[in-house]
């Protein structure tokens, strides 16, 4: 074979190497994210979150629609406060509400996002008030007991 | 007296080997150095990564292909039970990247390029092109090993890399499309649980020291082979069965040492 046939094919195959170590840092690794850059951002306040991550998905009726950015801590109320990045062609209404639900038993979490009726969208950047915060398995165990325990009695 | 004659040659055997190990830890270490050689060509270099590399990639994409797929097959039928199908991605891609993607990439580069690299120089050896290039003051070490010493190190990374690649995206056109696992948790799962340190580049460095051990023993046995037709075909087999053991055995040292 020739040499400057050689030299290109060998230099594709370095770069195809490159390529997909790229792709696989970003896309496989947590390097960066690039799924929902040109959405806008939403917040919520949770006053529990679990253990919600950052590029969790946010849902709504089941259908991925964005994902959690940032999960912050309000040194004032105490509160969690979650930045998410929704998709530009979802527009929600002022009276949204926003839960953290748990896929399966064991599964992640997510952020359900339950539409309300108002005529009024959400501005980006506003924050959704109407939250109910992750559903604390152990807790639940733990009254479920107690209860048990204290009705024999 | 076959049975009498089985104690004394497991002795001179195992008396053989240790010399062997310098031997063969020797001609590795002068390859290795031979780069310095100013017979070392980059051309050469470039020959044999088109050689190892270029000519193994369309094998490495359709093995890695279907390791995917059977992967987003498996993985499903078991988290399914669970409930946890969510899981899926995860589970793909951390066998892909820290296992299946190295060793199966070195065992199949040993398959593809390491007896092809031992039937070379075992047939160089028996025709004596290597004297032959010693008696004309070329280092055989620079002209001929080392540059397929290190384009097997250099090659076998690369390799892995789109073994992981192609595989991963085998294991999602499965789960995803058909077994129908939620697109978006496939991949947020997969990214919230493989580290690009502690995930990706592991499997690579890992596959850094199959390439090495690989086409360490198979030019080792091109080079010690018996300078005959039979001798050739013996080194042959011998170098695929020796670096296929060498890499599982490598494997655990490694996922030991690594991953703990």
């Amino acid at each position: 074979m020739e040499k400057r046939a050689i030299d290109w094919w060998v230099g594709i195959f370095v770069l195809l190497g490159i390529a997909a170590l790229v792709v696989l840092a970003l896309r496989v690794g947590n390097l960066s994210g690039f799924a929902y850059n040109d959405g806008y951002v939403l917040h919520a306040d949770f006053s529990n979150v679990g253990s919600l991550k950052v590029r969790s998905p946010v849902r709504l009726g089941g259908v991925t629609i964005g994902e959690v950015t940032h999960i912050g801590m309000n040194p004032k109320t105490f509160m969690a406060n979650v930045t998410m990045r929704i998709e530009p062609k979802v527009k929600l209404p002022m009276d949204t509400g926003a839960s953290i639900y748990t896929a399966g038993l064991l599964g992640e979490q997510y952020v359900a996002i339950q539409p309300g009726g108002m005529p009024q969208n959400l501005k980006p950047g506003s924050t959704i008030t109407m939250t109910q915060s992750a559903v604390n398995l152990d807790q639940l165990i733990g009254q479920m007991v107690f209860n048990k325990a204290s009705g024999s009695k | 007296m076959a049975f009498l004659d089985f104690v004394p040659n497991l002795g001179r055997r195992v008396l053989l080997t240790i010399p062997n190990l310098g031997a063969a830890t020797r001609f590795l270490l002068r390859s290795l150095v031979a780069v310095l050689n100013r017979h070392f060509s980059i051309q050469q270099l470039l020959k044999q990564v088109y050689g190892f590399g270029v000519r193994s990639l369309l094998l490495m994409m359709i093995a890695a292909f279907f390791t995917g797929m059977v992967l987003g097959f498996q993985g499903y039928y078991a988290l399914v039970r669970f409930g946890a199908t969510s899981a899926l991605g995860t589970l793909v891609a951390l066998s892909l990247l820290r296992e299946l993607g190295p060793v199966l990439t070195a065992l199949l580069f040993a398959g593809r390029a390491g007896s092809a690299l031992t039937a070379e120089i075992s047939s160089m050896k028996a025709t004596e092109q290597l004297s032959a290039m010693e008696m004309m003051a070329v280092n055989p070490f620079a002209w001929v090993v080392a540059p397929r010493l290190w384009a097997g190190i250099i090659v076998v990374p690369i390799l892995c890399v789109i073994f992981d690649l192609v595989g991963i995206f085998g294991g999602y056109l499965i789960s995803v499309p058909v077994l129908g696992v939620d697109g978006g948790t496939f991949w947020a799962q997969m990214q919230s649980n493989v580290t690009f340190s502690g995930d990706i580049l592991t499997g690579l460095f890992k596959a850094l020291c199959f390439g090495l051990v690989v086409t360490w023993i198979a030019a080792w046995q091109g080079y010690a082979a018996q300078p005959t037709a039979e001798g050739v075909g013996n080194a042959t087999t011998r170098s695929v069965v020796t670096a296929s053991l060498a890499v599982l055995g490598l494997d655990f040292i490694l996922t030991a040492l690594l991953f703990t």
